[in-house]
């Protein structure tokens, strides 16, 4: 039984965020009604013609500097033609000699190695519709919202070993074009859909092995469970002394397994030629060099600063940089509560649990982002400060955090008009103290016993007694103090 | 006194503007013409004239007390029927498209329209412009309103037979590789393409997109400078429309002499093949053209040869692609009995195009095919680009180059249509002119024994459409080919 060496190549389609479609002014809104998103362009109809999105053009070299790509300064669109119902023009607008950008490339790091993945190329072209097959009709349907909509179809050299390999190009990829606002990155939605291609070849050997293109993918786990299936399939098809196809496999993600779509024989003649109804495009170095002084810092170099210079753990940099918008309100909250006079390294700790943490949900109940949020960066800085201070006690800054969220007041205003302030005067403290072990004997016997665990509890009761605002590690203190006489 | 069908567009549009007829009055009068001869030339596919005469009788209640007109405000015109006209059948001359309505209109109609222009409909035309006779029509041939037994040429046969049969006062056609100045030719009037690029092809149903261009068919050389006026413009909505200013083509035509233009004559274009009686006529008026002032020069065009093959792989290219749409999934024809989604393709196309579209529909996908495309395509765009740079060596010579228009006058019905070659070849002389994207006019330049019109064919540099309409303006005002009509009684 011979060893293999798996090669794997990656094909992305990544739908660009822009308003409109790539060819025309309707909407790219997903889930709407079937064909409520069409006009006589989108819809192929006679003598209508296709005119540019210029926004499109923008987000392709936006994420092709990103991906240390060329970006050609001619670029020509060229028709890509098939017969499917849902693709109304009979072809594809696509690009084909003269690709938006080329020659690029991205760093993964799988296990503790880093390494680069190079891009061959990214194109522009348009998305198709759907076919819609009701069960009961006696018929299929066809939904032409999507069709249009601008697509950059990122094509890699077959770079990658292994489905770990993989996931972690797509997730880098991923990261990248969400981070950069051109792609919301949406699997399940199709926003991002990945055909690798794949093949094997005796360990040591230099030629490639016959490829497998897979289609149908659409999860990090479908693309995973896909290329370890596929590879296993073709380990046995080449032990057993078979011969590989070329073909192209769907994945069927309840079956676990791909399966034959089409074969090479089968395959289309796509018959490309430059597209006679638009002229061809010129990018000027300026326009490219406009676009990158607008272009963010990358997520991997947000990442790694928010390490280096926050003093972040690598997971906390991850989770916030996920997020443009919860990575610059991170930067602007931390900003403002070392203005406040925390130390860089606590306030950064501290805005990140927030901001990851209890804040993060509360978004996501109400289903908005960052940008949107009504807490702003400062007014979360300011809370920050108030409990870093002893001010307030965590679980009251919780409460008030909710507060602010839903009443858009700063955290002063609310601490004060609640008396929420940590109650840390001996006097009032005492008092309750008093209370608690009168109300507690067994648990006072226990602890004069020797069970000092117990001490916890009676924390807890003053704590709670004082409607949570006692300072702990005040009453920690009075208590030990009574309890030991 | 002439009758209001007779009339030039700016004769027409004089009499209106000063209220001696009304717009009900233009109507009627096309009505009366169109009843009377169109069942001999057979010029429309579809008529709207009850619908033109309601527009006329809310035209002349809005005229009344404030007569501000347009050019076109009131003017009867007729529309080859592969411009998209809003709720107004637009076919093609195709069964494919033959129920089709389109919701919206063409550019160049929204531009008629905002002049409040009256549409007289739809006139026929070679199936998606592919030929040169109208006799590929799937609604059958329009007739050469001289001698109804010789075709009108086309594929804007039926824009230039109504033009010539005075069933409109001025039509648009489309030109892809002579198919405005062909039948202009081949009936006596005036046609004009103007350069690719001036006037939007948004709503032109394409052909051969790198080639189709819109322009007007009219009666004399003035009306041709007045529509040019309405249609060329810059169109967002057309990528390949081209951003320049539109010049006012009418002030063009004052000039009365051709002093200090050079003319450029090829002699390409009189090798074998050419009737004598067109190269007498052509010969002839390049002597008038002299006689105007106009130096004449000798020119060579040595791609000449290879424009007809040049452009049958390049325009079926391009039209086997934008004829993939009909497949009858959204609109137009779909066949009823189908096994299967390929079934249904099949059958769909197969009864939706005629012989010769489907003829050329898989030339261009042969030209397009892996493994071949270098050969045909590839070759054929470098060679149409040899015949560019031929005209741009030229120009550098001349500031016109006159042509004969087609090597024969109007052949009869049915002599050519079993030899698509020889049909192909009747567009020898001005293929070229689209390859290189040049403007250029057909207008009349005498008759043959057999009382058939010749047309002359005067070429510009890009966007010189008023030199053209100048040199053609001054020979027409110098002749008087344009005062014989055709006699349909």
């Amino acid at each position: 039984m011979a060893a293999y060496e798996t090669v794997i190549g990656l094909e992305v389609h990544a739908q660009l965020r822009t308003r409109s479609k790539m060819f025309c002014a309707c909407g790219t809104v997903f889930g709407l009604p079937a064909n409520t998103q069409t006009c006589p362009i989108c819809l192929g109809m006679p003598g209508t013609l296709p005119v540019v999105n210029k926004k499109a053009i923008e987000m392709a070299i936006q994420a092709g500097l990103a991906l240390n790509c060329t970006v050609n300064s001619k670029n020509r669109f060229a028709r890509k033609n098939y017969f499917y119902p849902d693709l109304p023009k009979g072809y594809q607008i696509s690009q084909y000699e003269a690709p938006i950008c080329e020659n690029g490339w991205v760093e993964i790091v799988e296990g503790n190695r880093a390494k680069k993945i190079r891009i061959m190329r990214a194109h522009l072209e348009e998305d198709a519709g759907k076919n819609v097959h009701a069960t009961g009709t006696g018929g299929s349907r066809v939904d032409l919202n999507r069709a249009g909509t601008p697509l950059l179809e990122i094509v890699t050299e077959p770079d990658m070993r292994s489905a770990d390999e993989v996931v972690a190009y797509l997730k880098m990829l991923r990261d990248v074009l969400v981070y950069l606002g051109v792609c919301d990155g949406n699997m399940e939605e199709g926003s991002l859909r990945c055909e690798p291609n794949l093949s094997l070849r005796p360990v040591g050997k230099k030629e490639f092995g016959t490829k497998v293109e897979m289609k149908n993918i659409n999860s990090f786990k479908f693309v995973k469970d896909a290329i370890e299936y596929e590879v296993k399939r073709q380990t046995k098809v080449l032990n057993e002394g078979g011969r590989i196809h070329q073909e192209t496999r769907l994945w069927d993600a309840d079956r676990g397994e791909t399966a034959v779509m089409r074969s090479k024989e089968e395959a289309h003649d796509y018959r490309y030629f430059p597209d006679p109804d638009l002229v061809p495009l010129e990018i000027s170095e300026e326009w490219i060099g406009e676009l990158k002084k607008t272009l963010p810092k990358l997520a991997t170099e947000v990442h790694k600063q928010f390490i280096n210079e926050y003093g972040l753990t690598d997971y906390a940099a991850g989770v916030l940089t996920a997020d443009k918008t919860m990575a610059e309100y991170f930067v602007r909250a931390t900003a403002a509560a070392v203005e406040a006079g925390l130390p860089k390294a606590d306030g950064a700790r501290e805005i990140a649990n927030w901001a990851t943490g209890d804040l993060r949900a509360l978004l996501n109940e109400k289903g908005i982002g960052f940008a949107d949020c009504p807490v702003k960066p400062e007014q979360l800085a300011g809370l920050v400060i108030k409990k870093h201070k002893g001010e307030i006690s965590g679980p009251i800054a919780k409460t008030v955090l909710a507060e602010m969220f839903s009443a858009g007041r700063s955290a002063d205003e609310i601490v004060k008009a609640k008396g929420l302030t940590q109650v840390s005067d001996e006097g009032a403290l005492t008092k309750i103290i008093d209370e608690v072990i009168a109300k507690n004997p067994q648990q006072v016997v226990q602890y004069r016993g020797g069970k000092e665990a117990v001490l916890g509890f009676l924390v807890g009761q003053v704590i709670k007694a004082s409607g949570g605002k006692a300072n702990p590690g005040k009453v920690n203190e009075l208590l030990k103090r009574k309890l030991a006489r | 006194m002439t009758g209001i069908h007779q009339l030039t567009l700016a004769d027409l549009q004089k009499k209106f503007t000063a209220g001696e007829v009304t717009a009900r009055d233009i109507v009627q009068a096309y009505t009366l013409r169109i009843n009377q001869v169109e069942p001999k030339v057979k010029a429309y596919i579809t008529q709207t004239k009850d619908a033109a005469m309601a527009q006329a009788d809310a035209l002349d209640e809005k005229l009344k007390g404030w007569r501000r007109t347009m050019p076109l405000t009131g003017m009867p015109v007729a529309i080859k029927d592969n411009i998209c006209t809003e709720h107004v059948p637009t076919t093609c001359a195709s069964r494919i498209l033959g129920n089709f309505v389109p919701p919206y209109d063409a550019t160049v109609i929204a531009r008629l329209r905002g002049q409040d222009y009256l549409l007289l409909g739809k006139t026929n035309l070679d199936e998606f412009a592919m030929g040169s006779s109208t006799e590929n029509s799937a609604f059958g041939p329009s007739r050469n309103p001289w001698n109804i037994s010789h075709v009108p040429g086309g594929s804007s046969g039926g824009s230039a037979a109504a033009v010539a049969a005075d069933e409109c006062v001025a039509a648009l056609g489309s030109d892809t590789g002579g198919s405005i100045r062909q039948p202009a030719a081949l009936c006596g009037v005036v046609g004009l393409k103007p350069t690719y690029g001036r006037v939007s092809r948004f709503g032109l149903i394409s052909f051969a997109s790198s080639l189709d261009q819109i322009g007007p068919i009219t009666k004399d050389v003035t009306d041709a400078a007045i529509m040019l006026n309405v249609i060329a413009a810059h169109d967002p909505l057309d990528s390949t429309s081209a951003n320049l200013p539109v010049s006012d083509y009418t002030k063009a035509l004052k000039k009365k002499d051709l002093k200090k233009l050079k003319i450029g004559v090829p002699e390409e274009f009189f090798a074998a093949g050419i009737d004598p009686e067109v190269e007498q006529a052509v010969r002839a008026a390049i002597g008038e053209l002299k006689n105007l002032g106009g130096e004449i020069k000798e020119v060579s065009l040595p791609t000449t040869d290879y424009a007809v093959a040049i452009y049958y792989l390049v325009a079926t290219a391009e039209a086997s692609s934008n004829l993939a749409r009909y497949d009858g999934v959204k609109y137009g024809l779909r066949t009823k009995q189908t096994k299967d989604l390929l079934d249904m393709y099949v059958k769909t196309r197969q009864e939706g195009f005629g012989p010769e579209v489907k003829r050329r529909i898989m030339l261009g996908t042969y030209a397009l095919s892996a493994g071949y495309y270098d050969a045909y395509y590839g070759k054929a765009q470098a060679a149409r680009t040899m015949t560019k740079n031929d005209f741009d060596e030229a120009f550098k010579e001349v500031d016109l180059i006159v042509t004969p228009v087609t090597p024969t006058p109007a052949f009869k019905l049915g002599e050519k249509s079993e030899d698509p070659l020889q049909m192909y070849l009747s567009d020898i002389f001005t293929i070229s002119v689209n390859l290189a994207g040049l403007p250029a006019i057909s207008i009349p330049c005498g008759f043959s024994k057999a009382g058939l019109p010749i047309g002359l064919q005067i070429i510009g540099r890009p966007f010189e459409e008023e030199t053209i309409l100048r040199a053609a303006h001054a020979y027409e005002q110098a002749t008087d080919w344009r005062a014989k009509k055709p006699n349909l009684r």
